[in-house]
């Protein structure tokens, strides 16, 4: 439990020390809340869809979580090499705890970051229909946080390269994004599309905030976090596989 | 010697796909002695170092340490050695007192022991007064100095240490070694270097083994090699036993990210 627990801690505080990286990761979450909010805001309105930044908020949050967590696959590509991964894996202790501890403390990063952003979108004029519910919606955002280190954990133990991290970026995580109807309804997508949407894990992230904090959801909010539970198993399991399987 | 060796290297052998890394490798190293392993780029020296510390399984042969099978019995093993990797292994976004105490965590050291080794180490190797300072502010030989301490903060019966002196300079290289010195000399703790300076392994290394091409080429004192080659200086004798053509080691991945992290550490 200790190990645990020391791993997590130290994910913290580096996040809470790196004051610079905090600002600055608030850039592109603020560049499509600025841009897009308001630049597809009266066109989202003539459809007669409502405030677009109502409907876009919880999109822009899942995002943050997103990227937040993969990042931490990319700190660990760096990590094995020249950091402090090396010293965890020498250690008299099993790879599950360390991988758990990690994945945990990226997660926990991740979810900080979303509630930054949620702040955010609260100046910028987001409302939650019920401030009861946004207890619940962070849940979601953990799950969402959960499964993206997992896998962010699993691709770290995998690639050994930074340009292979690009490819990740490019042809994983922007599609994860795009894909997640962070910034798009659901409804009436062209069928392609559409099923794209289902197998993207975000999608239903992004639903289940949105279900909670404004009261639209596509899918349902229970079915939402059924599918995040079942993922995130997954992902975990997935992760820790990978971990194991890691050589120095 | 009549002790039991703490490691023991049998005839191991370890490949990657087509190349042999290390080709039927036998030694002994003592309890309490300082062995230095010496050998060109690419003669096998890290990659003996990580089967020893249970990163890499032997294709065959068998390895030893302290009685135990790195191979069959990891943690074990893991308990008894600290190591400092050729790559550093901080993390520099921490203090020098929360690398020395998570690393105390990972090894189930209990805290009041923990933290009164950590304040001994941290003063035995002229960290202390730095002790809560981030370690990306530290200078090379002092986060050096300070991956030695934390090695040895469980108490290790073995030290590893991989090119330690790497990219120092000879005042930090000259300290580090009375250090370690004193140590092995205090403690009775085993000492596992590699380096490629032949005058550091000719004043702290009781005993010396020369690989090259993945083989022992020989063992001895400095003394025995220097009489062994019919020279008079180890440096001397090191050229005599491997030659004098360069090594070039193909570029791997990590080699690549080693040139890019050098200069984005400026």
């Amino acid at each position: 439990m200790s190990v645990i627990y020391v791993l997590w801690l130290r994910e913290v505080k580096k996040y809470l020390r790196s004051r610079v990286q905090i600002v600055a990761s608030l850039g592109s979450p603020l560049m499509y809340l600025g841009v897009l909010g308001f630049g597809l805001g009266p066109v989202f309105q003539r459809a007669g869809e409502g405030k677009y930044l109502q409907f876009m908020a919880p999109g822009v949050i899942g995002m943050t979580v997103l990227f937040t967590a993969m990042f931490s696959g990319i700190a660990m590509l760096w990590d094995r090499q020249f950091g402090f991964l090396k010293e965890t894996l020498v250690a008299p202790v099993p790879r599950l705890l360390i991988m758990i501890g990690r994945t945990l403390g990226g997660a926990t990063v991740a979810v900080l970051q979303g509630a930054l952003i949620f702040v955010v979108t609260l100046i910028a004029g987001f409302r939650p229909e019920s401030l009861l519910a946004v207890p619940l919606a962070f849940l979601v955002i953990a799950l969402i946080a959960v499964i993206f280190s997992a896998l962010a954990t699993a691709i770290g133990s995998s690639i050994k390269e930074m340009q292979g991290f690009q490819m990740v970026m490019n042809f994983l995580v922007m599609p994860l994004f795009f894909l997640s109807g962070a910034i798009y309804p659901l409804d009436g997508l062209p069928r392609v599309l559409a099923a794209l949407t289902r197998i993207d894990p975000l999608t239903y992230g992004v639903d289940g905030v949105r279900g909670l904090l404004t009261g639209r959801t596509h899918f349902g909010v229970g079915l939402d976090v059924a599918v995040l539970l079942g993922v995130g198993v997954l992902f975990v399991i997935f992760g820790a596989w990978r971990f194991s399987k890691l050589e120095a | 010697m009549s002790d039991h060796p703490i490691i023991r290297v049998q005839h191991v052998v370890k490949s990657f796909g087509k190349v042999t890394a290390v080709n039927d490798v036998s030694f002994d190293v003592h309890p309490g002695e300082i062995f230095a392993f010496l050998g060109p780029n690419g003669a096998g020296k890290t990659t003996t170092i990580k089967m020893l510390t249970t990163l890499l399984h032997p294709t065959s042969g068998a390895l030893e340490l302290d009685g135990l099978d790195p191979t069959t019995h990891a943690t074990e093993v893991r308990r008894r050695f600290g190591v400092v990797f050729q790559d550093p292994s901080l993390d520099s976004e921490l203090t020098a007192w929360e690398n020395m105490d998570i690393h105390g965590v990972l090894y189930h050291v209990p805290r009041q022991i923990r933290r009164e080794r950590a304040e001994t180490l941290l003063k035995m190797f002229e960290l202390w007064d730095r002790h809560t300072d981030l370690v990306k502010t530290f200078s090379g030989g002092m986060k050096r100095r300070l991956e030695i301490a934390r090695g040895l903060l469980h108490t290790p019966k073995v030290l590893f240490l991989d090119e330690p002196t790497l990219g120092l300079d000879p005042q930090s290289r000259n300290q580090m070694w009375t250090l370690v010195r004193n140590l092995n000399k205090a403690e009775g703790v085993t000492v596992f270097l590699t380096t490629h300076y032949m005058d550091e392994a000719d004043r702290v290394a009781d005993r010396i083994a020369v690989i090259d091409h993945g083989r022992i080429v020989a063992t001895g004192s400095s003394a025995e090699l220097k009489q062994q080659t019919g020279t008079d200086s180890l440096e001397a004798a090191f050229l005599q036993l491997t030659g004098t053509t360069i090594r070039d080691e193909s570029a791997t991945a990590a080699d690549q990210m080693r040139q890019v992290s050098r200069v984005w550490r400026r």
